[in-house]
């Protein structure tokens, strides 16, 4: 078992001894963590070791087949699926797939967790371009999502991430398919929402995205090796 | 009339409201609209049907239930007499309006259609008939009968129960057969829209992942569903429902010469019945997309 603690009042999310697994092995095993309000964290490991999963744990798509994860104080496996959905609102998720609706613009895939959460797109439609234009995709906001290049979605699935203001963010490789400038910007925003009292968390094999970072905000690096997690060492 | 049209038109366009997050569904979309039309078209005839059975079940009772028949078989010399006691009997019984004898014209007549016009009646031996008209009480046939049979004990009484009870029988069947109809086309449209339903949510199953993903409730993505489903299935009702309605219409006139068949349509009010289909298409739609889409997400992990 593998601890790593943070402790600064109450906790956003808190593992203990979670686990994931299916068909009788164990993806994830005694996972005990804790993420604190406005904590800034990356999550790296080799491809396959369980990134992706451990996310989905900290967003309820997945639940825990050993130990617990609360999430804002509550079991998921405990809610019903109401309660999961209204969890999940408080939740910005950039996936490494980003996962559009073809058949919108990408304002409206953007504005989507506006949308479904019943609030007046109209109303926030200055905040909307704004982050568009910041983005870099104000142009493209009527395209479709077939029509943008990788890069081009990966910016527009972390602005729908982050057009609600959530408590945490979490992004799955989200700088994966952008230059460098790029990436320090969209860097730049989730700093922003951290110095805000977000939570942020990042999963990323870019260590220079994470020292950039290191060099703007207080930041903890993870690592997932063996299906456990543990804090990475200084060299980052 | 252009605003209203315009209103309407925005309320059946699927591109909006918050249904434009499930995309444009278009083959599962048409078979609704389809069914829902031809099964609206096929409930307008059900309906006629049941009504114009039901007027004929409410015809024949009223209309047998009101006259009866005193048969007189006598010999010839006591005719006569036995006609007038029954007369007088008859007259005396409490229920029974009028009764009179029919004339030889009369007996004629009722007898032509089989005999032709030149029956001899006077040459055969053709019992004297007594119509009975009763008044809205009713008499009591069995207490009838004995007196008749104390008194003129070549009189029977035909009071057309035997004749009205399975006439009204088969048309009150026929009815029911209509009502019957009428929920089979309702559970049908609700079976078709139900896995129109189930297709348009298995095939949007990446969607659904999408919303739920965002935060969406399974509500919020049911219901995205629903209006969809619903405003189809009202639109292709309302089709059907007019088409039927136009052939009822086109149908020949009712004449006295007519028989059950011409009086099919509907009549007076009953024009109105019809109008009920569309919402209630519509009705049946959402009932059951409601419950495919909700049963559906439950399975979608």
């Amino acid at each position: 078992m593998t601890t790593v603690n943070q402790t600064r009042g109450g906790d956003v999310i808190e593992l203990q001894e979670a686990g994931y697994g299916y068909d009788g092995s164990a993806l994830l095993s005694g996972m005990s963590l804790t993420l604190a309000p406005g904590s800034f964290h990356f999550l790296t490991g080799p491809s396959g070791a369980g990134k992706t999963t451990f996310l989905k744990l900290l967003y309820a798509e997945l639940t825990a087949t050993s130990g617990r994860v609360h999430i804002f104080g509550q079991d998921p496996r405990q809610l019903s699926r109401d309660e999961v959905s209204d969890m999940r609102r408080r939740i910005g998720v950039v996936h490494q797939d980003c996962q559009f609706l073809d058949h919108l613009s990408m304002r409206e895939n953007v504005a989507l967790p506006l949308t479904v959460a019943r609030r007046d797109v109209s109303a926030e439609a200055s905040n909307l371009d704004e982050l568009l234009s910041w983005v870099g995709l104000a142009q493209q906001a009527r395209s479709l999502p077939p029509e943008l290049s990788g890069g081009e979605r990966q910016r527009a699935a972390l602005a729908r991430a982050v057009i609600t203001s959530p408590e945490i963010v979490l992004a799955d490789e989200p700088t994966g398919n952008v230059d460098w400038e790029m990436s320090q910007k969209l860097l730049n925003l989730l700093v922003q929402l951290n110095k805000m009292g977000k939570t942020i968390v990042i999963a990323t094999h870019d260590l220079n995205l994470i020292r950039a970072a290191k060099a703007q905000v207080a930041t903890r690096v993870l690592r997932i090796v063996g299906g456990s997690i543990q804090a990475a060492g200084a060299d980052l | 009339m252009n605003a209203l049209l315009s209103r309407l038109n925005a309320l059946m366009s699927p591109e909006s409201g918050a249904d434009r997050v499930v995309p444009p569904s278009g083959f599962t979309a048409s078979l609704t609209m389809f069914s829902a039309g031809a099964m609206a078209f096929l409930a307008v005839f059900a309906m006629a049907l049941s009504l114009a059975t039901s007027r004929l079940a409410d015809r024949w009772g009223a209309e047998l239930a009101r006259s009866s028949t005193v048969r007189i078989s006598a010999p010839e010399e006591q005719m006569a007499a036995q006609t007038a006691a029954v007369v007088a009997i008859l007259q005396t019984t409490p229920g029974v309006r009028a009764a009179r004898a029919l004339t030889d014209e009369e007996q004629t007549a009722l007898l032509e259609p089989w005999f032709g016009p030149d029956l001899p009646l006077d040459t055969l031996p053709v019992p004297q008939l007594i119509e009975v008209i009763e008044d809205t009480d009713g008499f009591d046939p069995q207490g009838l009968r004995l007196r008749l049979q104390a008194e003129a004990p070549g009189a029977v009484l035909d009071d057309h129960t035997r004749w009205r009870r399975p006439l009204v029988d088969a048309a009150n069947r026929l009815r029911t057969l209509g009502i019957m109809s009428l929920l089979l086309i309702a559970a049908t449209t609700g079976a078709m829209i139900t896995l129109a339903a189930n297709a348009a949510l298995s095939a949007n199953a990446q969607v659904v992942s999408v919303l739920r993903l965002v935060g969406a409730r399974d509500r919020y993505i049911a219901n995205a569903f629903v209006r969809r489903f619903t405003l189809r299935a009202l639109v292709g009702a309302l089709g059907g429902t007019a088409l039927g309605m136009i052939s009822i219409a086109l149908l020949p006139e009712a004449s006295t010469a007519g028989g059950f068949l011409t009086g099919l349509g509907f009549q007076g009010v009953h024009w109105f019945w019809p109008l009920i289909v569309p919402p209630l298409a519509a009705l049946v739609a959402l009932i059951a997309t409601r419950a495919a889409a909700l049963r559906v997400l439950k399975g979608l992990t």
